[in-house]
């Protein structure tokens, strides 16, 4: 699934794209949560691929992706992000799309257009 | 074998503002030396649980990164205390001791030193109340 397609049906904001070509990117997988050490955990493979959902917005989400190689975060409840972590995702290359739906509703979403869990 | 090349970086205790920075320079460091991305995402996700670790319970310490003529990359992370009391339950996935602060941070899952061991190649750790040292190596896997 498409970056831009991923924004679409999350009705997402884009805060930060890396680079031109940043909505063509294909993605395959998730994963989903708050907590940044399971995500260290569980994403193993194809880390190009795969999308990190988290309702957390400070700093340690860019820098989990940033150690998983991970280029497309997206942040859900509404939650805005401070300009200094925005910047951040621009200058490491991670893309931040920023969805009105909860977590449970975003997966929910992603899940009917294809998009599967890390395995 | 021979180390090529060696630095140490400062953890400061609850220096909340820059966590992972460390972690951070110590993986560009590894890609513009030209480690595989497979090894160098390893050694940042073990560094980075380290520093973490290191912010949240430790009195602040020292992270070294080595790398040798063979190209095995060492790191050795030595904090000034106050020790785990018991290394076994800490390396129980989702034993957890952290603070609120942590959790905010998005950590204390209890998942930090069973992922540090998972993506080491030799992991050995030893601690006491005057501080833990972690040595740590990886490599390329066939």
């Amino acid at each position: 699934m498409k970056a831009e397609d991923i924004a679409k049906v999350l009705k997402a904001k884009k805060l930060s794209l890396s680079g031109e070509y940043a909505l063509d990117k294909e993605y395959s997988m998730v994963f989903a949560t708050d907590l940044m050490s399971d995500a260290l955990a569980m994403i193993q493979k194809a880390p190009e691929e795969t999308v990190l959902l988290t309702g957390l917005c400070n700093a340690q989400s860019l820098r989990t992706a940033q150690m998983l190689d991970l280029e497309l975060v997206v942040i859900v409840r509404g939650k805005e992000l401070n300009e200094e972590v925005v910047r951040m995702g621009s200058d490491l290359g991670i893309s931040i799309l920023a969805t009105p739906f909860t977590m449970y509703e975003a997966c929910g979403i992603l899940y009917r257009e294809g998009m599967r869990s890390v395995s | 074998m021979s180390v090529i090349y060696q630095k140490t970086y400062n953890v400061e205790k609850d220096d909340y503002a820059n966590a992972g920075l460390v972690s951070s320079l110590i993986k560009q460091s590894l890609r513009t030396i030209g480690v595989s991305s497979a090894v160098s995402r390893r050694v940042a996700v073990a560094v980075y649980e380290a520093e973490i670790n290191m912010i949240i319970h430790a009195y602040g310490g020292t992270i070294t990164l080595e790398i040798s003529d063979d190209g095995a990359i060492r790191l050795i992370a030595s904090d000034l205390g106050p020790g785990i009391p018991d290394i076994q339950k800490a390396l129980t996935p989702g034993f957890s001791t952290a603070s609120k602060k942590a959790m905010e941070l998005g950590f204390g899952a209890g998942m930090g030193l069973p992922n540090i061991k998972r993506n080491a190649d030799e992991f050995h750790i030893e601690s006491s109340p005057a501080g833990t040292v972690l040595d740590l190596k990886f490599q390329e896997r066939e």
